[in-house]
């Protein structure tokens, strides 16, 4: 198992963002975690991290526990969110150098042109960060997210900021890498389709709660709807579906 | 603790003085025009005071340049970390696998270049225009800055660490915060100008030992080692203090998400 999420609990000022989260993610897997605008993915995603503490239960990633392997556990992977940037006064080359650097990427010159060429940004190499398109930059994130070779890839809705057909190219060569490389992906979408397009299971969360989880067909089914939307709609109007849902697949 | 990961770091900042005229001319412009006024001021004073005004009075650029090297080291740490909150990339240091010490530690050699360059050039400016030669402190000078330096960085560190609490509320600390200790380190009069009530206070801080041995080399030529000791050891002090207070805050932190959401918005 890459990731391994045991009953993970987390309240703020006595409100519960993450309510007995458990769950877990194979090698080569692309999990998608949904819900709303507050069910938890992000804190999820940022107690994988190591940047939030947990305030009950286990996190393992490559087998070993984040609160006392952090730096080994980052070295092995990766993070890219629609809401984090790069610095924008520093050339495309500059910050992938940094990075680079901070992953300790041997060859990083070729590793970076050979990602940039990937995500056909190669002819931005020299330009300024901040002159990029929302495109460009997300793509430039996407390089980041790739520099060090993960084997494991957070993405906290990466193509949030992508018109329809670069969305699309994106996906497609994250599918690709995805599949070359063996990478696990955990992947945070509010778009659907896309989900269902990508992912290999998803999990629906709800006020921090799981409430539903396996391939999406198989949820789509469960459910009794057409979409993974009407899934999401579904689940969001009636938080109390839980009860009525299936015990998910293991 | 690794060297590659602080190199990667110190780069990602110098690189953007690199990049950005206005971030040299910034480093540059503030020192310049403070030397400007104080030296004017300086030179006024020992015109209209004639033999009143002892030629000590000289001791005011030094101040001044000395007060701009402990300033620098503060800013290296605290500004460093706020590029990182305004250019939203805070969040991508602190999932790679860099270390809080390695983060402070790049801040602390930031601000070791930037007292280096800002030092030479005030020292330089300072002789061109006011035949003021710091120089004449002669090697004392390496540890008097020394001093000062770690005293920035403690600031500094405390300051970071308001800021990850309080978030964008509390930015303006970064600048602040050295102007409420300036009054009581005696960087342009001697201690004995405060209040009897305010002169333990003072003596409590590094800073006050190394201005009051400053004007006692300028004015005696003999060095007040003993200053130099004491402002060595109350930065000892305040550095571990201000390290804890680091390490607690970012547990804080950590504990209700600050971080992420600073490094987010």
């Amino acid at each position: 198992m890459v990731i391994e999420v045991h009953d993970l609990v987390k309240k703020f000022n006595g409100t519960t963002a993450v309510d007995r989260l458990s769950f877990t993610a194979q090698r080569g897997e692309i999990l998608g975690l949904l819900g709303p605008n507050g069910a938890g993915k992000t804190t999820a995603i940022q107690m994988l991290l190591g940047i939030i503490e947990p305030t009950a239960g286990s996190i393992r990633v490559f087998g070993q526990d984040i609160a006392t392997h952090r730096q080994a556990i980052l070295q092995r992977l990766n993070f890219s969110s629609a809401y984090v940037s790069l610095p924008q006064n520093l050339r495309v080359m500059d910050n992938l150098r940094v990075f680079a650097g901070i992953y300790g990427v041997a060859n990083w010159r070729e590793k970076a042109m050979e990602l940039l060429r990937l995500f056909e940004i190669d002819g931005l190499a020299t330009r300024k960060t901040g002159q990029l398109s929302s495109g460009e930059s997300t793509r430039l994130h996407l390089c980041k997210a790739l520099l060090n070779d993960p084997e494991l890839l957070l993405l906290d809705e990466p193509t949030a900021s992508l018109d329809p057909d670069i969305a699309d190219k994106v996906r497609k060569l994250l599918r690709r890498i995805q599949r070359e490389r063996g990478i696990t992906v955990l992947y945070t979408s509010h778009n659907m389709r896309e989900i269902e397009e990508i992912c290999d299971r998803v999990i629906f969360l709800h006020h921090g709660r799981k409430m539903a989880e396996g391939p999406p067909r198989e949820v789509i089914a469960r459910f009794n709807q057409q979409t993974l939307e009407q899934v999401f709609i579904r689940i969001v109007r009636d938080g109390e579906l839980q009860s009525a849902e299936p015990k998910s697949n293991p | 603790m690794s060297f590659r990961r602080i190199n990667a770091l110190l780069l990602r900042y110098l690189l953007l003085y690199r990049q950005s005229w206005t971030r040299i001319m910034e480093i540059f412009f503030w020192p310049v025009m403070d030397l400007l006024v104080w030296g004017f001021l300086t030179a006024y004073l020992l015109k209209i005071g004639s033999n009143n005004v002892p030629a000590l009075i000289t001791f005011l650029i030094g101040s001044m340049i000395f007060w701009d090297l402990l300033y620098r080291a503060q800013q290296s740490v605290t500004i460093s970390f706020l590029e990182d909150v305004w250019a939203r990339n805070l969040l991508n240091i602190f999932v790679a696998p860099v270390t809080v010490s390695e983060f402070l530690t790049a801040t602390f050699a930031l601000g070791v270049i930037k007292v280096l360059v800002n030092g030479l050039v005030l020292a330089l400016l300072a002789w061109l225009l006011y035949a003021f030669n710091i120089f004449q402190l002669g090697f004392t000078l390496i540890p008097f800055v020394l001093s000062l330096m770690l005293m920035g960085w403690a600031m500094g560190m405390v300051t970071v660490a308001l800021i990850m609490r309080w978030g964008h509320a509390a930015e303006a600390l970064a600048w602040g915060i050295p102007f409420l200790v300036q009054p009581l380190s005696a960087v342009f009069y001697p201690v004995s100008v405060l209040p009897v009530w305010l002169q333990p206070i003072a003596w409590a801080l590094p800073s006050t030992y190394v201005f009051e041995g400053m004007r006692q080399v300028l004015a005696t030529g003999i060095v007040p080692w003993h200053m130099f000791w004491w402002s060595l050891g109350l930065n000892a002090v305040y550095l571990i203090a201000a390290a804890v207070f680091f390490r607690y805050m970012f547990g804080v932190v950590r504990e209700k998400g600050l971080l992420a959401k600073l490094g987010m918005e």
